[in-house]
Parts: structure tokens; C-alpha cells; sequence
């Protein structure tokens, strides 16, 4: 018995290095939960990307769900994410709003019109501070705001056809139902 | 004697580079020196999110840098170290504290080894009581066991 221990012990240490690596390639290591789930959006008063004289704040966006989309035109996930935006946000049945992060508005608004607008309304976030009290820390991220301003899903990472279906679709389709 | 030179030197350089790298970032309207430790011992308790591995303070990140102006920023507005933790848990979870809490989530990291020590020592206690008990020798004899 004793002459099998170094064995037992070697087997206990292989399968859990084994557990380690599924668990990370399982799971994404740098996603760090949002804790803003279900917690009222922050407030926010962005200027339009194509006509900054105009503000949008949270409160002129309540009453319908929509969702946000942050994006910029340095982000190379982004670059990734459009195709997908471009052929889906009409299937959504909500409005997409996209919020240009830490971005040159010009470039923006050159990405933009080389890739297609899939937004319904574009707001820019030049300085990032405003990103801050979204608990954005980097892009593409994904929320979805309910008619109350509050929200109820986040998707850190590019948006897929797979999240898409299986995550952003059911979860305005409760919205929805919930809705009066 | 020229050794030791060589080492003191080898320390000297790296206390000079340290403390260029904890400058370099970036230059904030700090109030005094006090203020600046303070804030300098804040942001090394955060975590740099896009690069999970340092902390706000040494991280040259632009995301890191903003996430320092805003710790400043509520520093000028009189918040405490503790308002500022909250503020940035609320919004990036505990993920971004480098001491995590104890709490239901965490208890295991934090008295995991301290179960793992108990575990040797109960291991150790048995296998000495089961050798005295056979009469052993304290001194160990030949098991057969050459590893």
C-alpha cells in the first residue's frame, strides 16, 4: 500500500491539473462577471456620434427595452462582431444602440460608413468615463436595458450567432412578455 | 570585495528603476505627499482588468490609466478608501480587488491551505503514533522504499 502512494499522489495531482486546464479552456479566463445585473443602468448624458449637439441620456431612452453595443473603431473584436450586427440587429426587434468607446469620432464615423451602420442611434464616450460607471473594461460588450433602465444582460466578448440565439434572443423575449 | 560592489551596484540600479517606473505613468495634481501614498497604496490593492495580472499601478494600460483618474477624482471628492473599493465593486465585482473578501465564495481560498496543513499534520501525528505503537526506532530503518 505504502509503495503505490507516490502513484496515488502523482494521479491526485495529474487530474487536477487536468480540472485546471478544461476549466480554463471551458471558461473564459479574463471574463469578469458584471455585477450591474439587474441594477438600475447608470445615468448618462453622451453626445450623438454624427450631430454631437445632441445629447441622449438614460432618461429620453425610457420606456422601450434597447440594447447597447460598445464598440470602436481600434477594437479588432469589433472588426469581428460587425458581419454579425449587420445581419442580426434587424432580427432583434429592439433597437441597437452603439456606444463608440474611447474613439477618435472621425475614425468612428470612417468605420462606420466603410463596414454599414447596424445601429439605430450611435453615442460617443470619447474620454471613457462614462464607461466607467458602465463597468466597461474593454469592447465589444453587450447590454441589454430594459424599459426601466435597468439591466438585464451582459455579454462581454463579441456577440455570435450562438449568443445571439441562445442567450440575447430569450432573454429580450422574457422582456418582452413581462412587458405590459 | 569586488563582488559585493558588483551586487550593491546590481540593487542600486534596480531601486532607481522602480522607482522611475512607479513615476513614469503618469503625473497626477496630488495635494501633498500623503495624498499620493494614499493613492499610490489604493491602486496597488486594484486590479488592472485588461491585464489581470498587474495591479492599477504599475499598469501602463490606457483603461488602467482612466480607472486611476477616476480613483483620483473621488479622492478630490473627500471619499474614503472604502467608498472607492465599493464604487469600483459595484461596477466590476470583487474581481477587482486584489484582496479578496472572505465571504461563502472565498472561504476556500482563504483557509484552503490552512485545511491542507491540518491534513499533513493529522497525517503526520497518525503514521508517528502507528510507528511507536510497533515499536519502531525513531531513527528510520530500511522500508524498502529507496525513493
Amino acid at each position: 500500500m505504502s509503495r503505490l502512494l507516490p502513484l496515488l499522489g502523482f494521479v491526485l495531482l495529474a487530474t487536477l491539473l487536468g480540472f485546471g486546464i478544461w476549466w480554463n479552456s471551458a471558461h473564459d479566463p479574463t471574463a469578469v462577471p458584471s455585477p450591474l445585473i439587474n441594477k438600475p443602468a447608470p445615468a448618462y448624458a453622451l453626445p450623438k456620434l454624427d450631430d454631437p449637439a445632441q445629447t441622449v441620456t438614460k432618461e429620453a431612452m425610457l420606456g422601450k427595452p434597447y440594447l447597447v453595443n460598445v464598440f470602436a473603431s481600434w477594437c479588432f473584436a469589433c472588426g469581428e462582431e460587425h458581419p454579425v450586427l449587420m445581419a442580426e440587429t434587424q432580427g432583434l426587434g429592439i433597437p441597437v444602440v452603439g456606444y463608440d468607446y474611447k474613439d477618435d469620432p472621425n475614425d468612428a464615423k470612417a468605420w462606420l460608413a466603410k463596414h454599414g451602420n447596424p445601429y439605430s442611434l450611435v453615442i460617443a464616450d470619447e474620454s471613457g468615463h462614462t464607461a466607467i460607471d458602465f463597468g466597461v473594461y474593454g469592447a465589444p460588450e453587450t447590454f441589454l436595458i430594459d424599459g426601466k433602465g435597468v439591466i438585464r444582460y451582459k455579454r462581454i466578448g463579441p456577440l455570435t450567432p450562438d449568443v445571439i440565439a441562445q442567450q440575447l434572443k430569450p432573454a429580450i423575449a422574457a422582456l418582452q412578455k413581462e412587458a405590459p | 570585495m569586488l563582488r559585493a560592489w558588483r551586487i550593491a551596484l546590481v540593487f542600486a540600479l534596480l531601486a532607481i528603476a522602480t522607482a522611475v517606473a512607479a513615476q513614469a505613468i503618469d503625473p497626477l495634481p496630488f495635494r501633498d505627499h500623503a495624498e499620493e501614498l494614499r493613492f499610490q497604496h489604493l491602486t496597488s490593492e486594484l486590479r488592472c482588468l485588461v491585464c489581470q495580472d498587474e495591479n492599477l499601478a504599475d499598469s501602463n494600460a490606457d483603461f488602467a490609466r482612466d480607472l486611476r483618474h477616476k480613483v483620483f477624482e473621488l479622492m478630490q471628492q473627500g471619499k474614503s478608501d472604502a467608498e472607492i473599493k465599493q464604487y469600483l465593486v459595484d461596477r466590476y465585482s470583487e474581481f477587482v480587488l486584489y484582496d479578496p473578501p472572505v465571504n461563502a465564495g472565498t472561504w476556500l481560498l482563504w483557509f484552503g491551505p490552512l485545511l491542507i496543513l491540518l491534513a499533513g499534520g493529522v497525517a503526520v501525528g497518525y503514521t508517528i503514533r502507528k510507528r511507536s505503537r510497533a515499536g519502531t526506532p525513531a531513527t528510520p530503518t530500511d522500508t524498502g522504499d529507496d525513493w
